[in-house]
């Protein structure tokens, strides 16, 4: 067997709740609601780590502006924190290249991390997922029994229907989902995706389309000054309430 | 030394299955190493050692033997096949620091010799696999 895998629940033994947030495909913000629901609960006094699995297309770096940080290592890789937050990212050590990972090398890379870092005492730890429901979703899925997942659509009905197939899929394996979020909102936008609702996945708040947001990647401080942050910390402490 | 957290993993797999198979006592514990895992073997049997003597009772006794299996990489373009030694030559300190921790990254800074591809399998020696559990009932 692979030891590995026994001790991943103990890695994660003094974490409260693991929030992965995920998305049917890619380009509806799901790394950038990560990030940010990650520094509200930081900013509300929770103790909070963000873990980028998106191993092919990581960014999370880049809203954080996170530079050149490396985990140390002590009995595994401890990872470093990164404007109050515990982060890992596949960046950490691939750096600028591209990772051109094949479905067993992003599962073996993926329960590699899982099994050698050591997370401190956290409240809660953000998972930015990868678009999709491939081999990663599953891992996460199979592996973290914790966790619990927060949908990211957007108005559109492509991003809907994608989405539509991810919660099918969550339900199917029994994964708990938390609800939704409707990000990108723009006021003559129609009501909340009923696709999902269907479902029976709640939608727990709506994000605005914030043009001022693009500008401020890579400085946390103007991506709190915007009102998608503000949207953000808004839901955070109820998103947390409900991940437990 | 990531490798006592592998070494933790290993000695909660072997608690895990003399529960399941009811051992009272374990007596020896057989660990493979792929070799591109990049394992310091006397830094992974310490932490073995240190593990046993305090966190579990029931494997205190047991003595773990350890195999390593040779690294092999294959092409997906061109069908070329090489070894560790290889791949390492293309790294510096830093990349191979990225490779020790996590295997697969060697896809990232590594290229097959003959075609400079970077589709190419760890076909064997990854990992770390924890073969067998023996003790008395």
């Amino acid at each position: 067997m692979d030891p590995r895998l026994a001790v991943i629940e103990r890695r994660l033994q003094s974490v409260g709740t693991v929030i992965a947030v995920a998305a049917g495909k890619g380009g509806v913000g799901k790394s950038t609601v990560a990030t940010c629901l990650a520094l509200a609960l930081h900013e509300r006094g929770y103790r909070a780590g963000l873990l980028d699995l998106d191993f092919c297309g990581p960014s999370t770096h880049v809203i954080l502006g996170a530079g050149t940080t490396h985990p140390a290592e002590d009995k595994g890789i401890v990872p470093p924190i990164v404007h109050g937050l515990e982060y890992v990212s596949i960046v950490q050590f691939a750096g600028e290249r591209p990772a051109p990972l094949r479905g067993l090398d992003v599962s073996n890379a993926l329960i590699e991390l899982l099994a050698i870092t050591r997370w401190g005492p956290l409240d809660a730890l953000i998972l930015d997922m990868p678009p999709g429901i491939g081999d990663t979703t599953l891992d996460a899925v199979r592996l973290l029994k914790k966790a619990r997942t927060l949908i990211v659509t957007t108005p559109s009905r492509v991003a809907q229907e994608t989405v539509r197939r991810l919660v099918a899929l969550l339900i199917e394996v029994g994964a708990p989902v938390l609800g939704f979020v409707e990000n990108m909102k723009r006021p003559a936008d129609p009501s909340p995706a009923r696709a999902i609702a269907l479902l029976g996945v709640p939608l727990l708040g709506e994000l605005p389309f914030d043009e001022q947001l693009e500008a401020a990647m890579g400085d946390v401080g103007k991506i709190r000054n915007t009102a998608f942050s503000h949207a953000i910390a808004e839901l955070a402490p109820r998103i947390f309430r409900i991940g437990l | 030394m990531h490798e006592w957290a592998l070494a933790e993993a290993v000695i909660v797999a072997a608690a895990q299955t003399a529960d399941r198979e009811h051992l009272e006592a374990v007596s020896v514990i057989r660990v493979r190493l792929g070799e591109a895992q990049r394992i310091s073997r006397d830094v992974f049997e310490s932490s073995l050692r240190e593990i046993l003597a305090r966190e579990a009772p029931r494997l205190r006794g047991a003595r773990a033997e350890i195999e390593t299996e040779p690294a092999l990489y294959k092409c997906r373009g061109c069908a070329s096949e090489w070894g560790l030694g290889v791949t390492l030559n293309m790294l510096n300190e830093e990349e191979s620091e990225a490779v020790h921790f996590i295997p697969e990254m060697a896809r990232v800074y590594a290229r097959c010799p003959d075609c400079s591809s970077p589709d190419f399998d760890l076909v064997a020696g990854r990992g770390i696999w924890l073969v067998s559990v023996t003790g008395v009932n």
